[in-house]
């Protein structure tokens, strides 16, 4: 007899049909079945929000869902942050600002973020820090991150861009094909 | 020795002497001394002129012919990256140190 | 030759935007655990309920029995090794312990010791197979803490342990004693008119990278293994795995995946030998991950400790001897930090009297790894705080008395070189004459707190490798894995001396077939000494590139000159046109071929680094919980490539120290088991504990290396904890000598403080 059962769902705006266990949850359906393996797994009790997905608006640590659970929802996942080649203003800000050292929070802190920000476009440092308070980052205090997230909410109300050092954007970093792309991203 | 022209031409010394500083916990064997001189060209022949000197040392500080994994040396404060072979200037100042590491 | 021009450095010191920034920001960049391969199985390993045990037999027929179930392997599928020590990269490894630390032979040691390990088809069938594997296991008394390890008749670990001292015939926990002496401290002591002594207990803690252990072994027919994993040091899985297995290195390559955390946890083997051997039994490729549970039970946490700590001081802030008594938990196997914390306990200072005796004890705990300055973040909360007392005691601000009694060139060494050109001083200025120590910090039940810090650093081996491509760009490859933004700082380096834009060099990562050997990611030695290898790469490429232009200009290459990037003639005049790279680069092959530039080093040099911190607190004295107002941190790092991965590194190391003093702690229940192996409990800073964190750059050059780098990586973990401390001190007069000061510990001191002045108060009415 099968064990495995039909989930119909949305990732990232895309229509998915996939297969998996009832036992397997939605962070295992991601990476195992659907090779998605930018959510990642750090702890699988909710406690370091590596794993943070997006359903229906909601920021979800994907390793307390069950992948059958996500039948007849929206999820969006890191992978569908950026629009197409053009990263989503959040995802520029974090490299603009060091926010990363290793990487490996970076996609639940963004998920974390883009929620935040969708829902509260105008956060103050309090307010970031805590919505962002049920994602752990080992390497980097939180400081970048709590600036890029602050700088990527000012420009995406279309206020001034501060770059992370405050003062206008360095010739440095304005060179070369990674930044021109940055900066033809568009603010979504 | 030479003797070239007039003056006498500087030679090396066929030994030279450096100074060893010993790790507190080996002082027992060098008559509590924490300095002593020994001679040679490289590290390993100054070990061999500490255990001449001070029988019962070398055991400590080589194993198969070279320095222990756990000891390493600093020799005028840089690490001595060739072990056994690395060379010793006249006037060297060498300590034995435990080796460490980062995380 | 310098390559960069006399105004100073064009791409040092900016901050582009790391190579592989947009994969990591876009979920494309793949970690241990992201790859996949075809028939691929899933391992996992069975861990001992106990604490302390010894194994008496393991049956795995009903296991093997299960559907998907395709190997078990245990210690007596691994080699024998010899007992005794190998040079394994930064220090010295028992082999023999390492193979019993990966599956257990004879006793269990800790709770969560691996005891078997098995390949299924998923998971979750692995998963069901460990609990049909049947141990019998004869549980003993389990030794928890140092006292317990080493007083007279205590139960013993490891049969075959013996120290120096206590010769060939006395069964010991008591691996090891280290002594550091200097002068006379009785004679010391009495000049003092101020003598502090104090004991200090610190728990155990785990450097808490969010990304668990992880490998894929993959075994071949012809003998050959590839492993792919997340680990600081190619080549040290490399040669353990192969130590472990019984093969020669030859037949391993190691493929690093990027890595998420490592703090020094990720330096050893767990996972690696346990793949390659079940991918061999089961002619799959085998992929294992540890739970967050698998992490903190068993991977390497680092030692808590006992620390005795005296010394004594003249009136005017003089310090004159100082004495110092070290154990530290090595867990279930010799290894300890605790010569590394001897040796930094002291550093900062010039104290002409010292001794100083470390000891390295084994418990039931798990064997204890390396963790971000090793050994030095517990010394230092015991130096540091008896540091503070001493200057309130002469009524000198303390961090006069770090100036007054600061190490600088020539101060030795507890260890004993004397120091070479050191920045302790300019940190210690740099806190002074900021904004931070400046400002005034007032309200009830807040306080503010000092410290400094030092930690060494590695030089080691390391190979980098520069290709010049037909168009002019630059591929860079090294061996050192990049955990913090290292591979953007060694294109930087190579941009520099090239003269070219940093975006038009590639680095890459290569695995241990690709790139000569390099030593870990760790030991604050990757800027240092890789850094140093690319730079002297680069040189090797402009050599040959200035032969190149002699050939195209009918000159001989002395003759040449390269600057800013561009090789030109060195008479000028004539008609002959400088070239940049990009404009030789086409004329390569007809001038002999592509170029390659090499180096590699073992270096000599020393860069070690030390930092100072200040923090603002605030206590609820109703609670015990302690909030970090504000918290800057003054590091010397020689020179910083890229600015904003240094103030990374400064901030996270910040973070992790007043993690270290505020709440982190293994708790272990009286029967030796791990009751918090989760993050809720293992408590962690999140962003809401922390403010924003203040860096400051010192750069006092490293003598003796072409860009004057530092070790960076690691000193800024070293004083939080001790500055902390003393902010708590001086916002509710206790002073804490046991870390963490979690709240429960800090309300009890000071409802003790309060009822001992309602006492004497009540005393004198």
């Amino acid at each position: 007899m099968a064990n495995k059962v039909i989930v119909e769902t949305t990732i990232n705006g895309d229509p998915v049909e996939l297969l998996c266990e009832p036992r397997q949850s939605l962070l295992e359906v991601l990476r195992d079945v659907l090779e998605l393996t930018g959510s990642k797994e750090g702890c699988l009790t909710g406690d370091c929000g590596a794993c943070t997905v997006v359903i229906d608006g909601r920021p979800v640590c994907s390793c307390l869902m069950l992948g059958v659970e996500a039948a007849g929802k929206n999820v969006s996942t890191i992978e569908g942050l950026a629009t197409g080649a053009a990263l989503h203003v959040l995802q520029r800000k974090f490299l603009e600002h060091a926010s990363l050292q290793c990487g490996i929070c970076t996609p639940g802190f963004l998920m974390s973020a883009k929620a935040l920000l969708d829902r509260n476009p105008n956060p103050t440092e309090a307010e970031i820090r805590y919505a962002l308070a049920g994602n752990l980052c080992r390497c980097t205090g939180y400081d970048k991150i709590v600036r890029a997230v602050t700088d990527a909410a000012a420009t995406m109300a279309g206020r001034s861009s501060r770059t992370a050092h405050g003062g206008a954007v360095p010739a440095e970093t304005a060179s070369g094909m990674v930044s021109e792309m940055l900066a033809k991203g568009e603010d979504k | 020795m030479k003797l070239e022209g007039a003056g006498l031409t500087r030679v090396r010394p066929f030994v030279l002497m450096a100074t060893v500083v010993i790790p507190a916990l080996l002082r027992k064997l060098t008559n509590g001394q924490d300095r002593v001189t020994a001679s040679g060209r490289n590290l390993g022949q100054v070990v061999a002129d500490l255990e001449r000197q001070f029988p019962g040392l070398r055991e400590h500080l080589v194993e198969d012919d070279e320095l222990k994994p756990s000891v390493a040396v600093s020799i005028d404060g840089e690490m001595g990256m060739a072990g056994v072979l690395e060379p010793v200037r006249e006037n060297s100042e060498i300590f034995f140190i435990p080796a460490i590491g980062g995380g | 030759m310098a390559a960069s021009t006399t105004n100073g450095f064009k791409v040092i010191g900016t901050r582009p935007i790391r190579h592989d920034g947009v994969d990591k920001v876009t979920g494309r960049a793949k970690y241990g655990a992201d790859y996949a391969f075809p028939g691929m199985l899933h391992g996992k390993v069975l861990r001992s309920p106990h604490a302390h045990a010894n194994i008496k037999s393991i049956k795995i027929d009903k296991a093997l029995a299960l559907p998907g179930v395709k190997a078990i392997v245990t210690a007596d599928d691994l080699p024998k090794l010899p007992d005794k020590m190998e040079a394994a990269g930064e220090q010295a490894i028992n082999l023999n312990h390492l193979s019993m630390n990966i599956l257990a032979r004879g006793k269990a040691l800790y709770d969560g010791h691996a005891i078997a390990a098995v390949a299924a088809t998923s998971s979750h069938i692995a998963d069901e197979a460990l609990r049909l594997i049947e141990v019998e296991y004869e549980p003993l008394a389990p030794v928890m803490t140092v006292e317990d390890g080493m007083k007279p008749g205590a139960t013993i670990l490891l049969p075959t342990l013996r120290n120096k001292e206590d010769g060939p015939d006395k069964e010991t926990n008591v691996a090891a004693h280290l002594q550091f002496k200097r002068g006379d401290v009785a004679e010391g002591f009495k000049q003092a008119d101020y003598v502090v002594e104090r004991e200090f207990k610190t728990a155990m803690v785990h450097q808490g990278y969010i990304e668990p252990h992880n490998a894929i072994g993959i075994y071949n027919a012809d003998g050959h293994a590839t492993i792919y994993c997340s680990t600081q040091g190619s080549f040290v899985v490399r040669s353990l795995s192969a130590a472990v297995l019984g093969i020669s290195e030859g037949k391993i390559k190691v493929v690093p995946a990027e890595i998420g955390g490592g703090f020094g946890g990720k330096t050893t083997v767990y996972l690696e030998p346990l793949a390659v051997l079940l991918s061999q039994k089961t002619g799959h490729p085998v992929k294992m991950t540890m739970t967050r549970a698998e992490v903190l039970r068993a991977t390497g946490p680092t030692s808590g400790s006992t620390i005795r700590c005296k010394m004594g001081a003249t009136k005017d802030g003089k310090l004159v001897a100082a004495q110092c008594w070290l154990a530290y938990e090595a867990g279930g196997f010799p290894g300890s930090p605790v010569g590394a914390g001897a040796m930094t306990i002291l550093a900062p200072y010039n104290i002409p009297n010292i001794l100083v005796d470390a000891y390295d004890v084994v418990v039931n705990r798990p064997k204890t790894a390396a963790y971000r300055a090793p050994g030095a973040s517990n010394a230092a909360m015991a130096s540091e705080t008896v540091l503070d007392e001493l200057a309130e005691k002469c009524g000198i601000d303390p961090l006069d008395i770090r100036l007054i009694n600061g190490s600088h060139e020539g101060t030795p060494q507890t260890v004993g070189p004397p120091f070479k050109r050191i920045g302790l001083i300019e940190t210690i200025e740099a806190i002074k004459n900021g904004e931070h120590y400046k400002s005034r910090l007032t309200g009830p039940n807040r306080g503010r707190g000092v410290a400094s810090g030092f930690w060494f650093n590695v030089g080691l081996q390391s190979s980098a490798t520069i290709n010049i491509h037909t168009d002019g760009t630059v591929s860079l490859v090294i061996g050192s894995v990049d955990i913090g933004g290292t591979r953007a700082a060694q294109a930087m380096i190579a941009a520099e001396v090239l003269g070219v834009d940093v975006n038009d060099v590639r680095p890459t990562i290569a695995d241990t077939d690709s790139i000569g050997h390099t030593d870990v990611t760790g030991g604050s030695r990757t800027c240092f000494a890789t850094g140093w290898a690319v730079y002297e790469a680069a040189q090797d490429c402009i050599r040959q590139l200035k032969e190149r232009a002699a050939k195209l200009w009918e000159k001989k290459p002395d003759e040449v000159v390269f600057e800013n990037g561009m090789l030109s003639p060195a008479q000028p005049g004539g008609d002959l046109k400088p070239m940049s790279i990009k404009q030789i680069a086409p004329r390569l092959a007809r001038t002999g071929g592509p170029i390659v530039g090499r180096a590699t080093i073992n270096a000599r040099a020393v860069g070690p680094a030390f930092a100072t911190i200040c923090v603002d607190v605030e206590v609820d004295p109703d609670t015990g919980k302690t909030q970090i107002l504000r918290a800057t941190i003054a590091q010397d790092v020689g020179k910083a490539i890229h600015p904003a991965y240094v103030e990374g590194q400064m901030q996270g190391g910040t973070a992790q120290g007043i993690g270290w003093a505020l709440n982190e702690e293994y708790f272990y229940d009286d029967r030796g088991i791990l009751r918090n192996t989760g993050l809720l409990d293992y408590r962690m800073p999140t962003c809401l504990d922390l403010p924003p964190i203040e860096t400051l750059i010192v750069e006092v050059p490293t003598p003796g290396h072409p860009l004057g780098i530092r070790g960076v990586g690691e000193v800024s973990i070293v004083p939080p904890p001790a500055a902390v401390a003393n902010a708590i001190y001086h916002a509710v007069g206790v002073r804490m000598t046991e870390l963490p000061m979690s709240p429960s510990r800090l309300l009890k001191a000071i409802l003790k403080k309060r009822a001992a002045g309602e006492t004497q108060a009540a005393a004198a009415d």
